[in-house]
Formats: C-alpha cells, sequence, structure tokens
C-alpha cells in the first residue's frame, strides 16, 4: 500500500508493485511453513507455535490501536483475560462447553468490557491515556486477584476443552494438539485478513487520519470520538480472542493474564516487531517467545548462569532494536522507511 | 448563510473578541481585516466551533448553531482553512483530499468495502485539486511539498468538503505571487455559490476581491461596509496609521 491513494501513476509504482509481490510471496512461504510444521515437527514446537499464533493475534490486535489510530493503550491484558476469565466461569467442571457458544460469549464480554472502559479511557488522550488504560486494566487484575472471585490467585482450571461438536458432528477436537494448532493458525490468517481488510476500508482511512491529525480531522466533520470507541472495540474483541485461545491451550487462567506483566509484554512484541503493520507485531511475538527460549538454554559461562539471568539479556535486546530499528524487524525486511511512518503496510 | 450575532469570546480577563455582528452572504466575499491581534482567527474559531463562544449566537440558515461541536458545523456546509497550515503530513496530496471529501458520505462506519472503490469521494478530491491546481503532485506526500503547496493543498482539502460557506484564514500567507493570483482568481469564481469569509493581510488582494469589509481592532468592530466606504474611513486609516505613528 506504499504507493495507497496515488491517483495518477508515479515513477515508483513498478518498484513498488515488485516489492508487494515480493511480501506476497514471503507470507504465503511463512503460510505454508506454518501449514506443514505439524508434520515435521515434535509436539513441543506444535504447542509452541500455537502460543505464539495465540501472541500475534494478541500483538495485532493492540497495534490496531498503538500504530494505526495512535492509542498508546497500557491495559490490553484486560481483554485478554477477561475473555479467558468468562470462559473458564461459564464451563461446566468436568464436561465440555460448546466452543459455538462460548467462544462468542467470551468475545462479546471482553467487546463489552472494551466499550465501558474505552467510552471513559478516550476522554483522554496522551500520557493520560496510557496511564488510564493501565488503572483500570490493574483494577479488573485486583479484582480477580484479591477477591475468592475465580479462585482468587490461584486461578481456575479448565479442565476439559470446548467441544466444537455441531449436531453430533465432530470436525475437529481441541484436545487435540494438531487440531487445535491448525484452528490457531486459521483464526490467525483471519484475523490478518479481518484487519487488512478493515485497514484499507474508509473506516481504516479514518483512524489513520485520527493518528497523524485528530483537530483537522474534527474539523472535516468526522465525530472522531466515534471512530475512536469503535476501533477500541474491534481492539479488545480481537484481544478476547487471543485469550479465550491461551485459556483453551493451557486449560488454565489465573490473574496474571491480566496484568500490568502481559499488557507489558505484548506492547514489547509490537514495537520490537514494528508498529503500524500486522506482520510486524506477529514476527514480534515469535521474536521474543523464540529468543526467550534460546535465552533460557544459554549455559553456564564462567561461573555466571546466563540462562537464569535471561530477562537481562532480553532487556538488552530490545533496547537494542528499539535503538537501531526505529521501525522494528519489519524495519529489516523493508528496502527503506515507509513513506508514511507508519501505515498500511502488511 | 452564516450570521453572527453579538459574538464574545474572553480569554480570562482579555476579550479577544467582543461584541462581534457580521454577517456572510450567498455570493459575497466578507474580507475581515485588521491588524495582528485584533481577533480575527479567533472569530473564524468561534464560527467553526473550534472555540465555544463566552456570549452570543451565530447562525447558519437562520438556524441557530451555537454550542455545536466543530465536526457538526462541518456537516452543516461550513468548510474553513487554518492560518497554521493543518494537514496530514505523511499522506499523499491526493489522500488529504480524498480524506476529506470522505467526510462527506453520510458514514465512515464501513469496514469492508476498499476505500478506494468509492468513486464520490475520490473525485471530489480530483476536482478539488484541479481547483487549485495541484493535479500533478497528487502522488506526492504532504511532507515533501513546499510551504506554498502546503496552502494550496490546505485550500483544497476545504473545498473537498463541498462546503457552502467557507471561512479562509490568511489562505495567501506565504504562498508565491503566481499561486496568489491564482488563488484570488479562484476566490472571484467560488464566490458565485459560495458565502466566503476571508481574514487575509494581503491589501491587494483583499479589495481585489471583496464586497463587504469589516476592520477588527483589538476584538471589537471598528468599521464595516463596502471597499470604498472602508477606504475612506477616518477611523480605519487612524487604526493603521496609529500604529506606524508608534514606531516613528
Amino acid at each position: 500500500m506504499a504507493n495507497r491513494g496515488n491517483g495518477s501513476g508515479s515513477a515508483g509504482s513498478s518498484v513498488n508493485m515488485d516489492r508487494r509481490k515480493i511480501a506476497i510471496a514471503a507470507m504465503l512461504a511463512c503460510l505454508a511453513a506454518l501449514a506443514v510444521l505439524p508434520f515435521v515437527a515434535e509436539k513441543f514446537y506444535v504447542q509452541l507455535f500455537t502460543k505464539i499464533l495465540i501472541m500475534g493475534i494478541f500483538a495485532m490486535s493492540l497495534d490496531l490501536l498503538i500504530g494505526y489510530a495512535g492509542l498508546v493503550s497500557f491495559g490490553h491484558a484486560a481483554y485478554f483475560g477477561a475473555a479467558a476469565y468468562v470462559l473458564a466461569m461459564i464451563s461446566p467442571q468436568y464436561e465440555a462447553a460448546s466452543l459455538w457458544t462460548t467462544l462468542p460469549i467470551a468475545i462479546g464480554a471482553s467487546a463489552l468490557l472494551a466499550l465501558v472502559i474505552g467510552a471513559l479511557v478516550l476522554r483522554t488522550s496522551g500520557i493520560y491515556f496510557i496511564m488510564v488504560t493501565l488503572a483500570f486494566s490493574q483494577m479488573l487484575f485486583f479484582l480477580f486477584h484479591d477477591t475468592k472471585i475465580a479462585g482468587g490467585t490461584d486461578g481456575i482450571y479448565i479442565y476439559v476443552r470446548p467441544a466444537a461438536d455441531i449436531l453430533g458432528w465432530k470436525p475437529f477436537d481441541l484436545e487435540n494438539v494438531n487440531h487445535l494448532y491448525f484452528a490457531v493458525l486459521a483464526l490467525f490468517v483471519g484475523v490478518f485478513v479481518l484487519l487488512r481488510t478493515v485497514l484499507g476500508s474508509l473506516f481504516g482511512r479514518v483512524i489513520e487520519g485520527i493518528r497523524i491529525n485528530e483537530h483537522r480531522m474534527r474539523s472535516l466533520g468526522y465525530p472522531t470520538f466515534r471512530y475512536k470507541l469503535t476501533c477500541f472495540v474491534i481492539a479488545g474483541a480481537l484481544a478476547g480472542l487471543a485469550g479465550y485461545l491461551s485459556a483453551i491451550q493451557f486449560g488454565f487462567v489465573n490473574p496474571e493474564m491480566l496484568a500490568w506483566h502481559m499488557s507489558g509484554s505484548v506492547m514489547m512484541m509490537v514495537i520490537l516487531g514494528g508498529m503500524g503493520s500486522l506482520t510486524g507485531p506477529a514476527l514480534g511475538a515469535m521474536a521474543m517467545m523464540l529468543l526467550e527460549l534460546a535465552l533460557q538454554a544459554l549455559p553456564e559461562v564462567g561461573g555466571i548462569r546466563l540462562g537464569k539471568h535471561w530477562q537481562l539479556l532480553m532487556g538488552s535486546f530490545i533496547v537494542l532494536v528499539a535503538l537501531l530499528l526505529p521501525y522494528g524487524l519489519i524495519g529489516l525486511l523493508r528496502k527503506r522507511a515507509p513513506a508514511d511512518g507508519a501505515a498500511g503496510h502488511g | 448563510m452564516l450570521r453572527a450575532r453579538g459574538v464574545a469570546r474572553h480569554f480570562g480577563g482579555l476579550a479577544a473578541v467582543n461584541d462581534v455582528s457580521l454577517e456572510c452572504r450567498m455570493g459575497e466575499v466578507h474580507a475581515v481585516i485588521g491588524p495582528n491581534g485584533a481577533g480575527k482567527t479567533t472569530l473564524i474559531n468561534l464560527l467553526s466551533g473550534d472555540l465555544p463562544v463566552s456570549s452570543g449566537r451565530i447562525e447558519l440558515r437562520g438556524r441557530d448553531v451555537t454550542g455545536l461541536a466543530p465536526h457538526q458545523i462541518s456537516r452543516l456546509g461550513v468548510g474553513r482553512s487554518y492560518q497554521k497550515t493543518n494537514v496530514f503530513l505523511p499522506l499523499t496530496v491526493f489522500e488529504n483530499c480524498r480524506l476529506a471529501a470522505q467526510s462527506r458520505l453520510a458514514s465512515s462506519m464501513r469496514f469492508f468495502r476498499p476505500a478506494l472503490r468509492y468513486r464520490a469521494p475520490a473525485e471530489a478530491a480530483e476536482r478539488a485539486l484541479s481547483e487549485v491546481g495541484l493535479e500533478a503532485r497528487a502522488g506526492v506526500p504532504l511532507a515533501a511539498l513546499s510551504h506554498g503547496e502546503r496552502r494550496q493543498v490546505e485550500i483544497a482539502m476545504t473545498l473537498a468538503t463541498d462546503p457552502r460557506v467557507l471561512l479562509l484564514d490568511e489562505p495567501l500567507a506565504g504562498m508565491g505571487a503566481e499561486e496568489s493570483v491564482r488563488i484570488v482568481e479562484l476566490l472571484q469564481k467560488l464566490v458565485h455559490n459560495h458565502a466566503i469569509l476571508l481574514v487575509e493581510h494581503d491589501m491587494d488582494a483583499v479589495f481585489t476581491v471583496a464586497d463587504v469589509l469589516t476592520v477588527m481592532v483589538n476584538g471589537n468592530v471598528l468599521e464595516s461596509g463596502s471597499p470604498e466606504r472602508i477606504r475612506g474611513s477616518r477611523a480605519v486609516q487612524e487604526a493603521y496609521l496609529g500604529t506606524d505613528d508608534a514606531q516613528e
């Protein structure tokens, strides 16, 4: 979309077309690799990539706010955790809930939460917006942490994963590691395509305009609050989808899913991968989780157990990326910085 | 079309605009002139809803629009341009205007169909660009334009929203001579089916296009009337010459 909005042909458009083809080819290659993974890799890696794809969905949803609408939410874990808790609380203890009812309920709950919180926090902006989003998510965290609701600090287990049965027919089984993986992969691709579509729509143009110059959008006749709130709700709903999937994968929900650490780490994935693109945050999620694994496996060197202090190394890595790659990891893959700083690129 | 009745805006004890009444009629350029700090931009901000009035009333086609938000006033057909260029720097010239024109669709809460498939905003953007003479620059990001060209885009964006009332805040400031001539000609063309309120320092341009002039000093209307009357006004001459005397 580097030549978006270009009514007349420009000299650079054929170069852009080539680059676009390469980007699409690279994406299809990644997709093919992800599709064959369960057939060639051990179960451990299938589970790892399930987790990566879930975090990828979560990171893309946050990037809709940070990278596209310019709304730096530091409380995105609230919507992730809320859907997970809803699933845990509405699931019967010893039998499977239905995927087809729990999924919309859980996502709906996150969307509703985002609507209520969004209606309040979107009245602020800048640093205050960051603070208030954080405050609301921490309120939710302490609600579950300090009370006996849903097991308090211990969290609750989901003993049986939701079943995908439709009138007795079982299209797939989420208890099966590979089936879960493919379900998550399909949803990841679905969310990617959905966000791409939405970002290219009239709505997408409006939120981009709001990020760049909200004041002018208002004087052009756009009721900006309504658009920001809608964007906040979409991002919350998608974060809810990620939280729901995460709860299914681990069969366990605890207050940590709502905590600011979670909001912070998904924000780091977005920044690390590259704001204002969709592949960036997905890449960031993968990079961070693979790196975490690799750093934890580091051997003892000169009496220092590097693996134990992996967070120190991770921190240094993030600082380096922030200093050297202003457009994140995705900036490495693009020849030059996008003309419009951050928008509209896959 | 647009009428201000006893409009005032106070900032603390300072009356930036004090009891100003004026009317902007269809087919007329109403120019507001005055020394810096006279309250001209504040007046436009009041008319466009960017600032709430402290007192007074604003009417559009006889309807009370006092206190409406900027986006509501814009949607009622009042377009404004800014003295300090207020655009979308990372976006192309075309997209700046297309986004402006998109605001005229009933709603932009459309999530699936690609934005460029909507023909009306694209056509309105192209029209606005050809009016200011920037068609050739359509694909260039605003950030890569000269100051004068950005000023032209500023006006094109306002036109792309297809307003009936134009509030132009120093549209010629920072433009080259050639560009200025073009915009003056454009204003002379637009006036036939628009009501135009023009704040401008370029007196040649003002006296070329204005049908009615209002002179503001320190937030107050000093004089209002036809260009001939303003030219011959003793009070206006004193207000302008007076500042010169003080400097000597």
